[in-house]
């Protein structure tokens, strides 16, 4: 029983269910909570609780949601969990750029049972909420020494809107001194697809710089795309490829002499923690994703925090409101004039900001540098294993280390075999390991993979999951057509990947599921 | 659910020439003298590796081919029952066979049409179906500047795999290009653009979880388009040098371009279309003008590829500055960090083109790209 210790390998097969789409489960009239009336006394002070909406805005129809008890929502949901590979029962070295770490439970605890946080309310006033505005404003500090920023806004609810927030800054910085010009921007073909997207969204032209043969951002194209149109950069580094830009410091300071400002997306920054920072490296502003380096889980799109820092010169145009301390109080300072807005409601996803208190609370200085430490080290183990298995090829910077991450290619396990990544990773489940992420689009590195093997897992976690790659290429090079058929074990086997290509057949409401497929069949138990 | 038909065709010369260092084998001469040194043909070979990867789907396509070495002995010896069709002079096979198996092959309504060969074969096949057929090169011959053919044979055999089994085929345009095996063969390379062939896209850039989304290369085109139309200069001549590129982009400002020539826009109007060197001179004396060109061919080049109307005389008149490159951020990916390419047979304008330029990627996207001489 258990793992096989000789080869690391695990007889795996995973929970089929085939599990009804919640709303087909609904028994008209079932509940799962019946709601008290409330007390008369309570009914007499409210008065009509629908005098304050809008009658525009009242439905006419009580919504269709599912009617289901209590206990049958909690079996569908638990069979859902258990046709899901995810971060909590599998090693989840996979999803490479995401650093995924655990999440201490506590955390959660904390965040979804605290009542000075599940109890309040954001219109509530500020003198009410002191403890959750003190957690912000020490979040702040913390992060102002960690990147050497001035000043944080957590506002934006992610990576993209951080940078999109960024961009909104740069604006109003050249606005204020009259530098109309400026109508670029730049980054680099291994920066986070945002760095591009959202300054575009801003409404700026954005110049892309593609990787040399060796795959650093060329920094001759870099200063030849410099000009006085140039309003800012935004580049990552390490970049995706886990690769450390060594002229970071020349990029920063030839376009700072254009006129330029500097963002630095430090989406990568977990082999970084306490060693190096945005403000040393010349840059003007920097956000951290809160939700993978400081362990706030990746919420299925939401709870996630993009913390934005930025230099003094910087600071007054940053969101509304800032959590401000003056000395007795904490405070919400809407009195920014030169602020460029709000870009989410309120203070941005507060539960997570705790979230992400605690865990540095945990870990204190010394143990956010362990953190980077251990996070390199992990990565660069697991780069040699990896390097020695069949049709894995390390492109780029031969012969250097990466930092916390590795963009791998099987280009050659697919010459050699007609076995590729989507191949690969389909095998994956088949021993209990999620799939693994491969690159973002286009696939400048052919057949990629991408792994990022944080500082959570040990080593025995590595070998594991390198001794399913390496079990994978063996059976490539002996068998190409079994592992082009996996999965085995998986709930579901192969999907064919033109069905995502087909509108007309693609439903994400069961609304238009309903008006796609006809209507709905009736249930067992309707009959 | 029917049987999607594959045609295949194998030049069984194709590659012959490549040991021998003979550059191609495009003629019976160079076929007779490679025999004679004793070179064998890469072809069959390389068709039946295709051929390998598509017993996976056996059950579920029907194969046409021609006789004996042009596609039946692959065909069979990799245990398939091949429909055989016309008829051949085995040990004497010429360009005329390959053109008359694609003509019958399209007649037939084959779903795809693999053919084994290099750029020689590319051409026959072309003038034989140009954009009607969807076809696939498998790379058996000395030659591959098309940008017709797989990188491997067996990834021919995937592509095929996945454009036969696929719910929703989608399809793309590559160039043909050849050159002039005579001039070659001395020493010169000359290469040509031909056409195009139909060929399958590769869904290699497929949208993922992360990437939240991809576009199409027509979306992307017409971002291109809308960025270029949006700058463009009143009174001011553009010049458009082939490809299908420049063709898309003019499409949607509703002109209709040649594929293989240069046309020359003004104020939104084509007035002139598949120009020479000489009328190109002509129209641009005392005028202002812009040049449009993307990337010819899988090497990158710019110019001096299938675009030799503008002649370094007519660039060093129009500058740098006011050249236009256009691609898609895939085809500069493909690039692998090698430069852009020029080759205009003039030393010192290769060299004013080199350095850095700009590339229009899609609406408001850019890049800034090496360019060799």
């Amino acid at each position: 029983m258990g793992r096989d210790s000789k080869t690391l390998l695990r007889k795996f097969h995973e929970a089929k269910w085939d599990e009804e789409i919640i709303f087909e489960m609904s028994v008209p009239g079932e509940r799962g909570i019946l709601v008290r009336e409330p007390e008369a006394k309570v009914k007499k002070m409210v008065g009509n609780e629908l005098a304050a909406v809008s009658p525009k805005l009242r439905r006419k129809n009580p919504p269709k949601l599912p009617e289901i008890n209590q206990m049958r929502v909690l079996r569908h949901f638990m069979h859902l969990s258990q046709e899901t590979l995810g971060t909590d029962v599998t090693i989840d070295i996979s999803e490479g750029t995401c650093t995924m770490k655990y999440s201490p439970k506590v955390q959660e605890h904390l965040a979804a049972r605290h009542p000075g946080i599940k109890d309040i309310h954001p219109l509530q006033p500020a003198e009410t909420m002191q403890g959750l505005l003190e957690i912000i404003y020490k979040l702040e500090q913390f992060l102002k020494e960690i990147s050497g920023m001035d000043r944080f806004s957590f506002q934006p609810s992610g990576g993209a809107q951080a940078v999109y927030t960024a961009a909104s800054i740069m604006r109003a910085y050249h606005a204020s001194r009259k530098d109309t010009g400026r109508t670029e921007t730049i980054t680099t073909m291994f920066s986070h697809p945002c760095d591009a997207a959202g300054p575009a969204t801003a409404g700026y032209k954005v110049i892309t710089i593609m990787p040399d043969e060796e795959g650093y951002a060329d920094i001759n194209a870099f200063k030849a795309a410099l000009s006085k149109h140039t309003a800012g950069i935004f580049i990552t580094n390490p970049e995706d490829t886990g690769i450390y830009n060594p002229k970071i410091d020349e990029f920063v300071k030839a376009a700072h002499a254009a006129g330029a400002l500097c963002y630095y997306d430090q989406a990568n920054a977990n082999g970084m923690l306490g060693i190096a920072r945005a403000r040393e490296a010349g840059f003007d502003m920097c956000h951290f994703n809160l939700h993978k380096t400081f362990s706030i889980p990746h919420g299925s799109m939401g709870g996630a925090v993009g913390a934005l820092g930025c230099t003094t010169t910087l600071a007054k145009y940053l969101p509304i409101p800032q959590v401000k301390f003056n000395g007795k109080q904490y405070y919400l300072d809407y009195n920014c004039p030169q602020s460029i807005g709000k870009v989410r409601s309120f203070m941005g996803n507060t539960q997570s900001l705790l979230k992400a208190y605690a865990w540095i609370m945990q870990h204190g200085a010394e143990g956010l540098r362990e953190t980077a430490i251990c996070s390199v080290l992990n990565n660069n183990y697991m780069l040699k294993k990896l390097s020695e298995i069949p049709g894995v090829v390390v492109p780029y910077a031969h012969g250097k280390r990466r930092l916390e991450q590795v963009r791998y290619s099987w280009e050659k396990l697919k010459q050699d075999t007609g076995v590729g990544t989507d191949d690969v990773l389909r095998r994956m489940a088949d021993y209990g390991l999620e799939h693994y992420w491969t690159s973002h689009h286009p696939w400048v590195v052919p057949e990629p993979f991408t792994l990022e093997p944080c500082e959570s897992y040990s080593k025995d976690d590595i070998d594991e999951y390198v001794a399913v790659l390496r079990q994978i290429s063996k059976e490539a090079y002996n068998n190409p057509e079994f592992v082009k058929n996996a999965p085995y074990n998986s709930v579901v086997h192969k999907v064919r990947n033109s069905s995502i290509n087909e509108p007309e057949r693609i439903a994400v409401t069961w609304r238009q599921y309903l008006k796609k497929k006809g209507p709905q069949k009736p249930l067992a138990h309707d009959k | 659910m029917r049987k999607k038909k594959l045609g295949i065709i194998v030049n069984p010369i194709a590659g012959l020439g490549g040991r021998t260092g003979l550059k191609g084998t495009d003629g019976i001469e160079i076929i007779t003298q490679a025999k004679r040194m004793g070179a064998s043909p890469e072809s069959p070979q390389r068709a039946m590796e295709a051929l390998n990867v598509l017993r996976r789907i056996m059950d579920e396509i029907e194969i046409f081919t021609y006789p004996q070495e042009m596609g039946e002995v692959e065909a069979k010896q990799t245990s398939f029952s091949p429909t055989i069709i016309g008829s051949i002079k085995s040990g004497n096979t010429t360009p005329q066979d390959t053109q008359r198996a694609a003509k019958e092959m399209q007649k037939l309504g084959v779903d795809l049409l693999l053919f084994a060969g290099g750029d020689g074969t590319a051409r026959d096949v072309y003038n034989a179906v140009g954009r009607e057929v969807t076809v696939l090169g498998i790379p058996a011959g000395v030659k591959i500047h098309s940008g017709v053919y797989a990188v491997t044979p067996r990834q021919a055999g995937e592509a095929a795999v996945m454009f036969l089994t696929s719910a929703t085929p989608e399809t793309t345009e590559a160039e043909v290009m050849d050159i002039d095996e005579a001039s070659y063969r001395e020493g010169k390379l000359a290469a040509k653009l031909y056409g195009y062939l139909r060929i399958p896209e590769e869904r290699q850039f497929i949208q993922n979880v992360k990437s939240g989304g991809t576009q199409t290369e027509k979306q992307t085109l017409q971002g291109i388009a809308a960025d270029l139309i949006g700058s463009m200069e009143k009174d001011c001549l553009y010049i458009f040098g082939p490809g299908t590129t420049t063709r898309d982009i003019l499409a949607f400002q509703g002109l209709t371009k040649t594929l293989l020539g240069v046309d020359v826009v003004l104020n939104n109007q084509l007035i002139a279309q598949d120009v020479n060197e000489t009328q190109l001179r002509k129209l641009i004396v005392g005028k202002k003008a812009k040049i449009v060109v993307t990337v010819i061919g899988g090497q990158g080049y710019i110019f001096g590829r299938g675009n030799q109307q503008i002649s370094p005389e007519i660039l060093t008149k129009i500058g740098k500055e006011n050249i236009i490159i256009v691609a898609t951020k895939e085809k500069l990916a493909s690039l692998h960090g090698r430069p852009l390419l020029v080759d205009t047979g003039n030393v010192a304008v290769d060299k004013m083109l080199s350095g850095y330029i700009r590339v229009s990627m899609g609406l408001g996207s850019y890049a800034v790209y090496k360019v060799a001489s």
